[in-house]
């Protein structure tokens, strides 16, 4: 008996590559591999040729050239003498900074934003769809040049803050006061706040190539230590209550281990605020933050936070009524049913389009050069690259970060979404 | 004796409480139902009473002729008295035609004016295919809109009529033959280019007869080698006429028949102009580029699915910067020497690929989303794949992500601006910093960049009101 998928005896023809569905599969396959191969190659010869016409080679062994540019913001210690290596991470760890605050910040306003959107109350609701309408539809570029404009052109000049003798007698205010109970003052040429200083911290060590703070360390570890011993104290009380049926009283012990030794460790370690002052014409002490940096924080997380919003919204509504309905029924309140409930299942709705939107502002950060805040962007891709003349080594080494950059955001929160995703059973 | 007593006449309903009926239930209910509530609400008024207090004063006091901002700052001081604040929106007299079109020169507007009003009548066969009463309603408005602007920007007589006898002629085929509308849209990007750069008439012709080569091939051979190799064949031909033919036809033609309008060089094009045509060009062009790679994503081929899979992520993972400057830095190293093509359209190219490879992830979300049963189906029914995509996947398949397509389209829009970092003048960047260097207006921050905020505002806004609408129209479920 001859079955429909017996093979017909009649041999290979060549027409068979094409019009044989066993056989076309490869046949396009490898067409489309020849033709990659091909430009592929026509790529690299063409950059081969340019490269030789311009008595150009590609090596990378600029980056340790000396830099001799400045930049102002620093979070590894650098100066212009160091090479253009320090230079580019001075410039990611800037570009990291700010997707960190931007992402922090963004994701707070957004679940306010997009929670109150839901609320039954009118008014805030259609002023929280004014501000997501606003923010999406206007280019981001616009929301960045805006906010530092109004920061470097409206807020006050150092010296409006002074009081002088003849003020202070006649009982008249300055033109410009600080915030926050004297500790933050905004002025044009950037925001000052409050350092954290200690008296007796442990010092640093030098590695060689970069130097460690012992005292930041100190605090992170303690913190996380406590964190740790926390959980531990839940899970066990979790154990008894699954034991016994009676949960042990742990808000105290949480309290106290949360607490207790990182503000013991502050107090050792003599931890204390110095606050700016104003010393002639402008304020010493504390940390100047540079106005590019503040700017592209607020627009950055104002503009993502409208998407994520959204986003928060559309999670919540895709969780159907017959959820909450059904905890009312079983006697939760609204916050226990929302926190049990909703939430829960909102997340797993959530958090693959936040990933896309975190990416989206790590990415934007490149932005920054509208402002002249130099980020990755603008160390490696900009002053580095127009002093050099290495246009290719440049960008493709720029672009090879950011993709690493994106690809460990986009892993790092792929666990966390599995983590939270219903398990199949 | 029956006592019994019992109405005979119903009573009229009676009133419901005066909290239960009209505004006071409507505020009742959407503002003071709980205490937490009444907070919101009274932090939602103070916001707004904020925001009035502080803006309504300087929106009220606007000026609107001044010749600089000194002058408008001396008005609002003489009308509203010492220490007010107000608006210049004289701002916008002087430099709307650089917002709009860049360094376009003013006699030749009427150009890029025409290409603007055809692109509509060249997109009505598309978003209307089949309505003639709405396609008939979309091309008058087209000419109304042409007229007016035309007749503002003093257009030439000989153009004026040219483009009004062109649309009465697609009122008239539209009532007759709307099918045949559609070979117009084909023709327009050529019509565009030449009205938008200039320059001999004959280049956009022969650069788009490869079309017409290539067709012909492929119709000449199909019969004879089969359909993927007659297609295979006349890309070839076409290739080969672009790469060789193009040029030299060009110059006899041109030396034959001279007929060219004033070519305008891409530096001279800027603000909405500029964004306009980086942004429709993107968006034509990325939507099927996109639908192939999500096709690739999905295809059981490895190697084919391999490299969609990487262009994908690739240019997903960059920022769109690093993509231009790409596209001003890079491409001259990996294009042959001595190629040297126009930036606008380098950009155009880069900012395509960039919206394509987001598309291309947005549509793969609506294949997933179709149950296995129709793909199963359209096998049944014995359908090639091609035939299968295109008459059952896709058309389900692109309903269902209209929506993201659409925001993909308004991110693409505002990208836009980003090109100027490429030292192309967008609105925002580019002409917003010329305009804050003029000497008459130093110092102006809130109006310009309101002034362009609200028309970028106007048409992302105007876009995903339109998807909604798609949505509810296309919509067959009857949930």
């Amino acid at each position: 008996m001859a079955m429909a998928t017996d093979v017909p005896k009649d041999g290979f023809r060549l027409s068979m590559l094409v019009y044989d569905t066993r056989y076309r599969s490869y046949t396009i396959q490898i067409v489309v591999l020849v033709l990659f191969a091909m430009a592929v190659a026509w790529l690299l010869n063409n950059t081969v040729q340019n490269l030789e016409a311009r008595g150009k080679e590609f090596n990378f062994g600029f980056l340790w050239q000396r830099a001799g540019y400045d930049i102002g913001q620093q979070l590894v210690p650098y100066n212009n003498d160091d090479n253009h290596f320090r230079a580019l991470l001075v410039g990611l760890a800037n570009t990291l900074v700010v997707a960190f605050f931007g992402c922090i910040f963004a994701t707070i306003l957004g679940v306010i934003v997009g929670v109150l959107r839901l609320s039954n109350n009118w008014l805030v609701g259609r002023l929280m769809t004014v501000y997501v309408e606003i923010f999406r539809n206007v280019p981001l570029l616009l929301w960045i040049l805006l906010t530092y404009v109004i920061l470097s052109e409206i807020t006050p000049q150092p010296r409006d803050f002074r009081v002088t003798d003849e003020m202070a007698a006649a009982g008249q205010a300055p033109a410009a006061e600080m915030m926050f109970f004297d500790s933050v003052a905004v002025t044009n040429r950037g925001t000052n706040i409050p350092s954290p200083l200690f008296d007796r911290g442990f010092g640093t060590i030098d590695l060689g190539f970069m130097s460690l703070n012992l005292t930041f360390l100190a605090v992170v570890g303690v913190i996380a230590g406590s964190v740790y011993v926390n959980r531990r104290i839940l899970a066990s009380a979790r154990a008894t209550q699954e034991e016994t049926g009676v949960r042990p009283v742990t808000w105290w012990k949480s309290i106290l281990i949360l607490f207790a030794p990182i503000l013991a460790l502050l107090v050792a370690m003599g931890f204390h605020l110095e606050v700016p002052t104003l010393q002639g014409f402008n304020f010493t002490g504390g940390i100047l933050v540079a106005h590019p940096f503040t700017a592209m924080v607020i627009a950055l997380s104002l503009y993502t936070a409208a998407f994520i919003a959204e986003i928060v919204r559309a999670g919540i509504q895709a969780i159907s009524r017959g959820q909450s309905e059904a905890a009312f029924a079983l006697g939760l309140r609204p916050g226990r049913t929302m926190n049990l409930i909703i939430l829960p299942q909102a997340l797993r709705v959530i958090i693959p389009p936040l990933i896309s939107q975190y990416l989206n502002l790590t990415k934007n950060t490149s932005l920054g050069i509208a402002v002249s805040y130099l980020d990755l962007r603008g160390t490696l891709g900009g002053i580095t690259l127009n002093q050099t003349g290495r246009e290719l080594e440049c960008m493709l080494l720029m672009m090879l970060i950011y993709l690493s950059i994106s690809l460990s955001i986009s892993a790092v929160m792929n666990m966390y979404n599995s983590s939270v995703q219903l398990k199949a059973r | 004796m029956d006592k019994h007593f019992a109405r005979t006449d119903m009573l009229p309903p009676q009133a419901p409480p005066i909290t239960e009926r009209g505004a006071v239930k409507w505020l009742r209910e959407n503002l003071f139902s709980t205490p937490f509530n009444i907070a919101l609400t009274l932090f939602g008024v103070a916001v707004l009473y904020y925001l009035i207090a502080s803006s309504l004063p300087w929106w009220l006091n606007s000026v609107w002729t001044a010749g600089s901002l000194g002058e408008c700052r001396d008005i609002v001081t003489a009308s509203a008295g010492e220490g007010a604040t107000g608006a210049c929106w004289a701002m916008i007299r002087p430099w709307w035609g650089a917002f709009i079109f860049g360094f376009y020169p003013p006699e030749l507007w009427w150009r890029p004016i025409s290409a603007f009003g055809l692109l509509f009548a060249a997109l009505a066969p598309v978003l209307f295919s089949g309505q003639t009463r709405n396609l008939t309603n979309l091309l008058l408005v087209v000419a109304a809109f042409l007229i007016v602007t035309l007749y503002l920007t003093s257009a030439p007589v000989l153009a004026f009529v040219l483009v009004l006898a062109l649309i009465a002629g697609f009122v008239a085929v539209a009532q007759v033959q709307p099918g045949k509308l559609i070979w117009f849209t084909l023709i327009y990007p050529a019509l565009c280019f030449w009205l938008l750069w200039g320059g001999s008439i004959w280049s956009p012709i022969v650069a788009m007869a490869g079309f017409g080569i290539l067709y012909a091939v492929f119709r000449l051979a199909s019969p004879f080698i089969g359909f993927s190799p007659a297609a295979g064949a006349g890309f070839l031909v076409a290739v080969l006429w672009w790469l060789y033919l193009d040029v030299p036809v060009v110059d006899a033609l041109q030396s034959m028949l001279p007929f060219s309008l004033q070519a305008i060089n891409s530096d001279q094009f800027g603000g909405f102009l500029l964004a306009i045509v980086i942004g429709v060009t993107g968006i034509s062009f990325s939507l099927p580029i996109g639908i192939l790679l999500a096709l690739g994503r999905q295809s059981d081929m490895l190697i084919v699915k391999t490299l969609s899979v990487g262009f994908i992520e690739f240019v997903r993972g960059v920022p769109l910067i690093t993509l231009l400057f790409t596209a001003s830095l890079l491409l001259q190293y990996f294009l042959p020497p001595g190629t040297n093509f126009d930036i606008i359209l380098r950009v155009i190219i880069l900012v395509t690929f960039f919206a394509a490879a987001y598309l291309a992830e947005v549509i793969r979300g609506g294949l997933a989303a179709l149950p296995r049963g129709q793909y199963e189906a359209a096998d049944a029914l014995g359908l090639d794949y091609w035939r299968a995509q295109r008459l059952i996947i896709l058309p389900q398949a692109l309903k269902i992500s209209i929506p993201a397509i659409v925001s993909t389209f308004i991110g693409l829009f505002k990208d836009t601006t980003l090109v100027s970092f490429v030292g192309l003048m967008d609105p925002l960047r580019g002409v917003t910093q010329i305009v804050r260097a003029d000497i008459n207006w130093k110092g102006i921050y809130w109006e310009p960049y309101i002034f362009v905020g609200a028309i970028f505002f106007l048409i992302c806004f105007g876009m995903s009101r339109y998807s909604m609408y798609l949505e509810q129209k296309l919509k067959t479920d009857h949930r």
